[in-house]
């Protein structure tokens, strides 16, 4: 799991003077499970249909398993793809669904016939094998797009948002089918999605695009508590961000002022010019409330990291309640608190006066 | 009392019980089809005059089969039908799926001029035709079945514009991903035309053959400019017939001719609902 199975080169696709995808540059590794995430619009598409063939990069190179693929056509590449709308040949059974790929390839008639059995076991389709597109569910259409690669033993296997027509409950089980099928198979999967709950529960990396570009690349737990910048930050799970002024920065400590929140104490050290204009982002679950007065921020001196508020709002969710909460400044931030008991001690509730304060290594300082 | 209680009241989409829709119903069926019946009723009718019912027989039926000059003419018909049926299929066919593919300069002109036989009057077009086999010395003393080329020609320039069309509303529903899929999986071009677009048209296909052979089979106007002495088709025939005097004969003809597209309909719906049950 260490040399790259696909090399993208400084890839530029531009569709008149709009660049979908700018410069990008990307080493997939092999047997990973890369997951391209963004927002619709972002371009990830169009790098999955780059590595697939269906469009042709205006610059750069793409190289599969260390072969320049810019003269080869989609049919003569060693990868394959689910498509969004699974794309099951409605005129053909499954069976034959899944054969087609080996029947183009003049695979003996046994082989074929063993081969799509065991790929049909996999996805879990074995005895609907006679059955027609049109008599099958959404999630069963799927795995027979999904058989219909597999058969192929691709190097690498291309999914877009293979997930987005699914109902919510038989997403987040195929989440976990198709990361298992991934490591029974150990081929390479690169994934399209704009959901980031299924991009951090599937993905050994995720790759986060914006505007053409890749604005991360990182392990799903790093994206969350080490944004590099603040798009990913507000992409991924919620976020308060509060604009400041780097008023302090040593090797073990560092102070950002901000007008509308105060001042925040970090434990470690920013690399970043003194006084220079950068950003703190607190996450919600990351504060700690309690009653006007009733707790301090630990850790940090007097008057650091503690703000007091108004709950202003608050929406239940079972597992967790979202407050919204009104500071001195007029910002309104959201922090979230676990309902850890079925009787809330404290009781929070519309119009309270709450304090708020979080640990020092909770804030995350961006540069940009 | 339930003779006393109230009818069901009629509900919003229940036109089938509006007195109205009903009588409506009724006279378009009997315009439509009553001809049709009074003229097959006839056929078997045994009086020359064929105005009053004058007894049963089956006469004029045998009549037709010994008429050698009809019977050329049908022969010539269903040729020039069949062929014409399988150059518009093609021509078609590869119309629709250029305009359906592609984008090149003026293709809304050539989408325009391609439908323009379906628009053009049937007169202009038959002038037309006389003129321009005429103008390029189109030879008429060419041997059997040379000789249909005229027809053939004319009729395929007025068929496969429908055949284009239909095709073309059917492909509109294809799912291109579809065809990338089938390469995805190794196919050429030529493979997953025929293997996964293919298939897909082919009601559309199906179809337009249908329409392309009724046209041709029944043209008038087009093919009484283009044929010769030598080349009489079936609704030239009977038009020539009928200029003497509606016979009993003539029913019979026409008679056999509504059975045979009721026939050839029905054997086409089945091999679409075969196809369709073999999806299903």
């Amino acid at each position: 799991m260490s040399e790259p199975i696909i090399q993208i080169r400084n890839v530029t696709k531009r569709f008149g003077n709009l660049a979908a995808v700018d410069n990008v540059s990307l080493d997939i590794l092999a047997g990973e499970f890369l997951v391209l995430l963004g927002p619709s619009g972002c371009g990830k598409t169009t790098l999955l249909r780059m590595i697939a063939g269906f469009e042709m990069p205006t610059e750069g190179q793409i190289l599969i398993d260390g072969q320049d693929m810019s003269y080869v056509p989609p049919n003569k590449r060693p990868v394959n793809m689910v498509f969004q709308s699974y794309a099951v040949f409605p005129h053909m059974s499954v069976t034959d669904n899944v054969g087609y790929g080996l029947k183009i390839a003049r695979v003996g008639k046994t082989d074929i016939r063993e081969r799509v059995e065991e790929a049909l076991a996999l996805v879990r389709l074995d005895g609907l094998g006679g059955r027609m597109p049109d008599q099958l569910s959404g999630g069963q259409r799927q795995r027979v797009a999904l058989a219909r690669s597999l058969v192929m033993r691709p190097k690498v296997l291309l999914l877009d948002e293979p997930l987005s027509a699914l109902d919510a409950k038989l997403r987040a089980q195929m989440q976990f089918e198709l990361a298992d099928i991934q490591d029974k198979v150990g081929i390479t999967f690169v994934t399209v999605t704009h959901d980031q709950d299924e991009a951090l529960s599937m993905a050994c990396r995720v790759a986060v695009v914006n505007k053409g570009q890749i604005a991360q690349l990182a392990v799903p737990s790093d994206l969350y508590e080490y944004p590099a910048n603040r798009f990913v930050a507000d992409f991924i799970g919620s976020v308060n961000i509060f604009e400041g002024r780097l008023v302090v920065d040593e090797p073990e400590r560092a102070v950002v002022d901000c007008p509308e929140i105060g001042r925040i104490y970090l434990n470690h050290g920013v690399t970043g010019a003194h006084d220079a204009a950068v950003w703190a982002a607190l996450r919600p679950e990351k504060m700690t409330m309690s009653k006007r007065g009733a707790g301090a921020a630990k850790d940090a001196p007097d008057g650091h990291n503690q703000a007091e508020g108004q709950i202003r709002g608050m929406s239940y969710l079972g597992d967790i309640t979202i407050y919204e909460v009104k500071l001195a400044s007029g910002r309104t931030i959201r922090v979230s608190r676990p309902n850890l008991s079925r009787f809330d001690q404290e009781g929070f509730t519309w119009d309270d006066k709450v304090s708020l304060h979080w640990h020092p290594s909770s804030p995350v300082v961006l540069l940009s | 009392m339930s003779w006393f209680r109230r009818r069901t009241p009629v509900a919003p989409l229940d036109y089938g019980r509006r007195l109205w829709m009903r009588a409506w119903i009724a006279a378009v069926a009997l315009f439509l089809y009553a001809p049709l019946l009074v003229l097959i009723v006839f056929s078997f009718n045994d009086s020359r005059a064929n105005i009053v019912w004058k007894g049963f027989t089956f006469k004029y039926y045998g009549k037709v089969f010994h008429n050698e000059g009809l019977l050329t003419a049908l022969g010539n018909s269903l040729t020039i039908a069949l062929l014409a049926t399988i150059f518009s299929l093609i021509l078609g066919a590869l119309a629709a799926v250029l305009l359906w593919r592609f984008r090149f300069p003026f293709k809304a002109s050539v989408e325009g001029t391609m439908a323009l036989p379906i628009v053009v009057p049937e007169i202009c077009m038959g002038v037309a035709m006389l003129v321009f086999f005429a103008a390029i010395d189109w030879p008429n003393d060419l041997v059997w079945p040379l000789s249909l080329g005229a027809i053939t020609i004319a009729h395929i320039t007025f068929c496969f514009p429908f055949v284009a069309l239909v095709v073309r509303a059917r492909l509109a529903s294809f799912n291109r991903e579809e065809e990338e899929a089938a390469k995805d999986l190794g196919a050429t071009e030529w493979q997953s035309f025929r293997d996964v677009l293919l298939p897909h048209m082919k009601p559309g296909l199906v179809a337009g053959a249908l329409l392309s052979f009724t046209l041709s089979l029944d043209d008038f106007v087009i093919t009484f400019f283009t044929s010769g002495p030598n080349t009489i088709t079936f609704p030239v025939k009977v038009y020539s017939m009928v200029r003497f005097s509606v016979t009993p004969e003539v029913n019979a003809v026409s008679a056999l001719l509504i059975l045979l597209t009721v026939v050839l309909t029905t054997v086409a719906l089945k091999l679409q609902d075969v196809s369709a049950e073999a999806k299903a």
